[in-house]
């Protein structure tokens, strides 16, 4: 990782520097496929299906389309690197930003396509905003991920048949594999990793170790 | 395709990509709104939509037919006023080019928060840019511009 | 707001107020005397003063404004001596006539050096007073009564008779009065403007977006030119497909130029467009192809051996070489940068075939006016120059190539149509353009005596000449030394017995430039951080351990004094905060600083206060000083801490927009304060003197904190680099 290499270099002249943590955000498998349910059908036990089943979703979660905005402080990251988002920008009230600077200030209700910049584009959709808090995903393992994610303490009082929905169905979420020229979309397609969650609900939504 | 801009309405014959900040400048004649990145890093192109801030060089004019969009030409209300007054009587200006996208974003800032302290104008002011660090003044004139907006 | 200004206007102006304009002659001796060094030129009108019958008072400033407050000084010192009041001044930028409007520190209308103030104080004041002299005798023709009992004072003239007039109505009589052949300059015990802070000419435009840049500039006749460039420096565009660009409503036409390809439209945004739909074949045969670091890694082996000779007196190496427990070598690196003022680079260009009329930023327009002159086959006298605000440069907007100038000159020759060609640049053009600051690699080996003294400095200097290459090479480069790859470390102001600087001038395929405060940005970081280094072996207090080594009459003791009261300096480290200090000569202005820096939760350097001294001689504009303190600590210590401008294995550039060259924000721009040390001697600049002290400053404050001395910049480096 990228990022990781600049930080070590930056611990060679005396910085100490912040891990990003225990899961290996954005170290994807070479295969950019999303299994279907049917995949895991070999896996006898139907507890460790289910553990099966929330690790492929995990290839979603933990990829950094998803996870730069599910970030555990109040500045999201950005980048395959999930390097800190620059314009250094913050949660702010309700996850929209700060006044004078709010999500919406840059991120439109389409992806804007800029041709001429190396990026190629901006990320838009009319509900861009941070996750909140609760729902911070990084620096966390895949297992307190999945326990936060059944907890409607700190999933914003979601059932599980809401969270199916929430995964399968929310544009936002549906960003990720839609993130405009210039930017890796995340593993498989919005419908498939819905059809993982709702097998590893079927199934029980069993939690890898945490 | 037609776009309102301080009130008055332009009918544009350009590419519907085509970003709001170069139909201002280049179709309608406001200058005023700077080009310094072309990709939403420095906020010298900040204008507001709906009363909103937005940068406009990532933003298409197709996105903006039926909204209400103001710059730094025709900003105006009591936030306004408070921000050019102090931006004048501190001198904050050094090059000038980015200060009509600081501007902007100080009014943005004071019309949500009308008494920032220095943590809030740290974070709403973080996205505009001066390569000359006329920081300081920007600090000072934003406290300055709150102080006359209370009595 | 609708259709701006055209080119000419300004000329167009100038030549139907000429009636208006106050031409003030200035004796040879006086001006020669001024520039304190050759003789100048044989006497020419000069025209700065431009009076209305509106009672405005217009002064031309000869010097370009892109922030660092040139216009606010000069109008002061005319205004001063003319005894305006400052409410009544209003300034514009001269237009291109070296004759009129050369620089007198240098010999060409030229920016730079930060030699706006020095080089213009006796001479605006001299036309201030001239001036003055002119309105007197037109008073005292008309009222009848002897110049000598005629007062002025905020611009207005008066006879103890009662009678009064302002400038306004006496400008035409005034106009038509004889030059005066010498004037008698105020004692600066009675100015009643400089000294204080006033109000900037400049600042209500550019509080209402009023101001105009070139980038502002247009014509219902104007075509936008964008050139592709080619991925590394050098490569050569050898031919090109528009089929596809041809599809983008607003297209014109394009081009192969030298710099690449010239792509032609309406308007700015199909002209990016289209340059993007290009589909161009390059000759990468000449290209530069060495990345940054087998360049850094070529120098530290180059290091290693001394090089030409800068300054020497005794024997460090020998001292050296003859060993000693106290030594201490340190080696630093230095990055590319680049400048990426806010205002990418633009020119207006308008060839008819015979004359350009030109518009735009122009730093150095005498140099700009060779430059187009060469691209278009036509003598430089032909070319005419209407300098605009520029939104900052920083150095970029001066190159000894006019290089933007020239290719916006090779574009509107390309275009071929008598109408106004403006060239833009991205961020992108501007950030892989080249014209960086330098990448040097110093060695240093430096050895502390017994008794706490530093006995011996050997520092030796790795990296490309700025002049080299330049028709500045044969006045600035001397037996293999370039000047600006060494000033502030050959002339270092510590007393040491055994001493010696060398250089080594490397080539490379990368175009280098000066930068804000040019050879001190390394040469500054370097001594301050080492001299630090070598005082804490000795057991020294960084202040009290300077001022050791200084003269007590040195105006580097005058600053450190200064700082170290405005601060109240306590030592190096108080609970989590370090305290760092540097002082540096920069273009005969001193500035001593010290930094309080923290760790934030990142373990990252946070920088929280700095106390800024400086001593520029007569504080001409104190608000404008502070200003300049303020914004050349916000650069320095955005780049010390940030900024790296990398080529990859292949020579291409890494950083090609704010996101990966990152900019000091808001949030990270600590407290300044700054004590302006007061002194009679003739005032010296401020827009670059800033710049220096403060990564030094940083760092040894960074090592106060934390034990670790920081000499590969940036602090930080980037992300994705």
């Amino acid at each position: 990782m990228k990022s990781l290499l600049a930080l070590s270099i930056a611990g060679l002249v005396g910085l100490s520097v912040a891990i990003i943590g225990p899961v290996a955000f954005g170290q994807q498998p070479a295969t950019r496929d999303l299994r279907a349910p049917v995949d895991f059908a070999s896996i006898q036990d139907r507890t460790q299906r289910s553990v099966a089943l929330f690790e492929e979703a995990g290839k979603v979660i933990t990829h950094p389309r998803c996870a730069n905005c599910h970030p555990a402080g109040d500045r999201p990251s950005q980048g395959m690197d999930m390097h800190p988002h620059n314009p250094p920008v913050v949660r702010g009230e309700g996850n929209m930003g700060a006044p004078g600077l709010q999500c919406t200030t840059c991120h439109g209700e389409k992806n804007a396509a800029i041709p001429t910049s190396s990026i190629r584009s901006i990320p838009g959709n009319p509900q861009w905003h941070l996750a909140p808090v609760e729902m911070a995903w990084q620096g966390k393992s895949l297992g307190a991920i999945c326990e936060q994610i059944k907890d409607p303490a700190r999933n914003g009082g979601r059932d599980l048949a809401k969270i199916h929905e929430h995964m399968a169905s929310d544009d936002l979420v549906g960003w990720g594999w839609n993130p405009g020229d210039g930017r890796e979309p995340a593993p498989g397609t919005q419908a498939r990793f819905g059809e993982i969650i709702q097998a590893w609900i079927d199934t029980g939504a069993a939690c890898p170790k945490p | 395709m037609r776009i309102s801009v301080n009130g008055q309405a332009h009918d544009l014959d350009v590419d519907p990509e085509t970003p709001l900040l170069w139909a201002l400048r280049d179709e309608i004649g406001l200058t005023g709104t700077k080009f310094g990145c072309g990709m939403a890093q420095c906020g010298a192109c900040m204008v507001h939509v709906d009363g909103m801030p937005i940068r406009s060089c990532v933003t298409p004019v197709s996105a903006l037919e039926g909204r209400d969009i103001v710059t730094i030409e025709g900003i105006s209300g009591k936030e306004a006023d408070a921000v050019r007054q102090a931006w004048v009587a501190l001198d904050v200006s050094q090059c000038g080019y980015c200060q009509s996208g600081q501007i902007m974003s100080a009014v943005a800032l004071l019309s949500v928060e009308p008494k920032p302290d220095d943590k809030a104008i740290n974070d709403g002011m973080a996205g505009n840019i001066c390569r000359c660090a006329t920081y300081p003044k920007i600090r000072a004139a934003i406290h300055a511009a709150a102080k006359s907006l209370e009595g | 707001m609708g259709f701006q200004t055209p080119i000419t206007s300004r000329r167009a102006i100038l030549k139907g107020l000429g009636g208006l304009v106050l031409a003030a002659y200035l004796p040879s001796v006086a001006r020669a005397q001024e520039a304190g060094t050759k003789p100048l030129p044989p006497l020419v009108p000069n025209a700065f003063v431009r009076i209305a019958p509106d009672d405005t008072v217009t002064i031309l400033s000869k010097h370009i404004e892109f922030g660092q407050g040139p216009w606010t000084g000069l109008a002061t010192l005319v205004a001063e001596e003319l005894d305006a009041d400052w409410a009544q001044i209003r300034v514009e930028h001269a237009p291109s006539d070296v004759k009129l409007y050369a620089n007198l520190a240098m010999g060409a209308q030229l920016t730079g050096g930060s030699t706006a103030i020095a080089n213009s104080y006796m001479q605006m004041r001299r036309t201030g007073a001239a001036a003055r002299a002119m309105l007197v005798a037109a008073a005292a023709k008309q009222w009848k009564v002897p110049a000598s009992e005629i007062k002025v004072e905020k611009g207005v003239i008066s006879h103890a008779s009662g009678r009064t007039s302002r400038f306004g109505a006496l400008a035409e009589a005034a106009a038509h009065m004889p030059v005066p052949t010498d004037v008698v300059l105020k004692d600066p015990a009675n100015f009643r403007l400089i000294g204080t802070d006033l109000p900037k000419p400049d600042t209500f435009v550019k509080s209402h977006g009023q101001a105009l840049y070139t980038l502002d500039l247009r014509d219902p006749d104007m075509v936008i030119a964008m050139v592709a460039r080619p991925n590394r420096f050098g490569a050569k565009a050898t031919a090109v497909d528009d089929s596809q660009a041809r599809k983008i409503k607003g297209y014109l036409s394009s081009a192969i130029i030298p710099q690449g390809v010239v792509v032609f439209a309406k308007s700015t945004y199909p002209a990016m467009k289209a340059r993007e739909a290009l589909k161009i074949t390059w000759d990468e045969s000449a290209a530069h192809k060495k990345g940054t670091k087998a360049i850094v890694a070529d120098y530290m082996e180059q290091s290693r051996q001394p090089g030409a000779v800068a300054a020497t007196r005794g024997n460090a190496m020998a001292k050296i070489a003859a060993g000693g427990t106290q030594i201490v070598e340190q080696t630093y690196v230095f990055p590319y940068l680049a400048h990426a003022p806010m205002e990418t680079l633009d020119a207006v260009v308008r060839f008819d075939g015979q004359k350009a009329a030109c518009h735009f930023g122009s730093q150095g327009p005498t140099i700009d006016q060779g430059a187009i002159a060469t691209a278009l086959g036509i003598k430089p006298e032909n070319v005419s120059i209407d300098v605009a605000l520029a939104g900052g440069s920083f150095g970029r907007r001066a190159t000894a190539s006019g290089d933007f100038a020239a290719e916006a000159a090779t574009c509107a020759k390309a275009y071929g149509k008598n109408v106004p060609v403006k060239l833009v640049w991205t961020r992108e053009d501007d950030m892989r353009g080249g014209f960086y600051r330098p990448l040097y690699v110093h060695r240093m080996r430096g050895m502390v005596a017994p008794d706490g003294t530093i006995s011996a400095w050997h520092h030796t200097i790795v990296g490309q000449s700025i002049m080299g290459g330049t028709p500045f090479e044969a006045l600035m480069v001397k037996n293999g030394i370039d000047d600006t790859s060494v000033e502030g470390a050959s002339d270092m102001p510590y007393r040491v017995a055994d001493f010696q600087c060398d250089l080594h001038s490397t080539k490379q395929g990368v175009p280098v430039l000066w930068w804000r405060s040019v050879g001190h940005t390394h040469t500054g970081f370097a001594t301050e951080t080492f001299v630090d280094m070598l005082l804490e072996k000795a057991g020294k207090d960084p202040i009290d351990g300077r001022l050791a080594l200084l003269d007590a009459s040195a105006r580097e003791a005058g600053v450190l004094k200064a700082v170290k009261e405005l601060a109240g300096w306590k030592g190096r480290k108080a609970g989590d905060k370090g305290y760092g200090v540097a002082v540096h000569k920069s273009f005969n202005t001193y500035v001593a600083q010290i930094a309080e820096v923290m760790r934030d939760e990142n373990g990252q350097p946070k920088v929280t206060h700095v106390w800024c001294a400086v001593d520029c001689g007569v504080a001409v504009n104190p608000n404008v000083i502070r200003a300049q303190m303020e914004g050349g600590i916000g650069y320095g210590l955005g780049h010390a801490l940030y900024a790296s401008l990398d080529l990859d294995e292949s020579g291409q550039v890494v950083q090609t927009n704010f996101d990966k060259y990152r900019s000091l924000r808001i949030g990270e721009m600590p407290v300044v304060d700054v004590v302006i040390v007061k002194s009679a001697v003739a005032p010296t600049g401020v827009g670059e003197p800033g710049v220096p002290p403060i990564g030094p400053a940083v760092s040894n404050a960074w090592r106060a904190l934390t034990g670790t001395a920081v000499t590969h910049l940036p602090f930080v480096p980037g992300e994705t680099a």
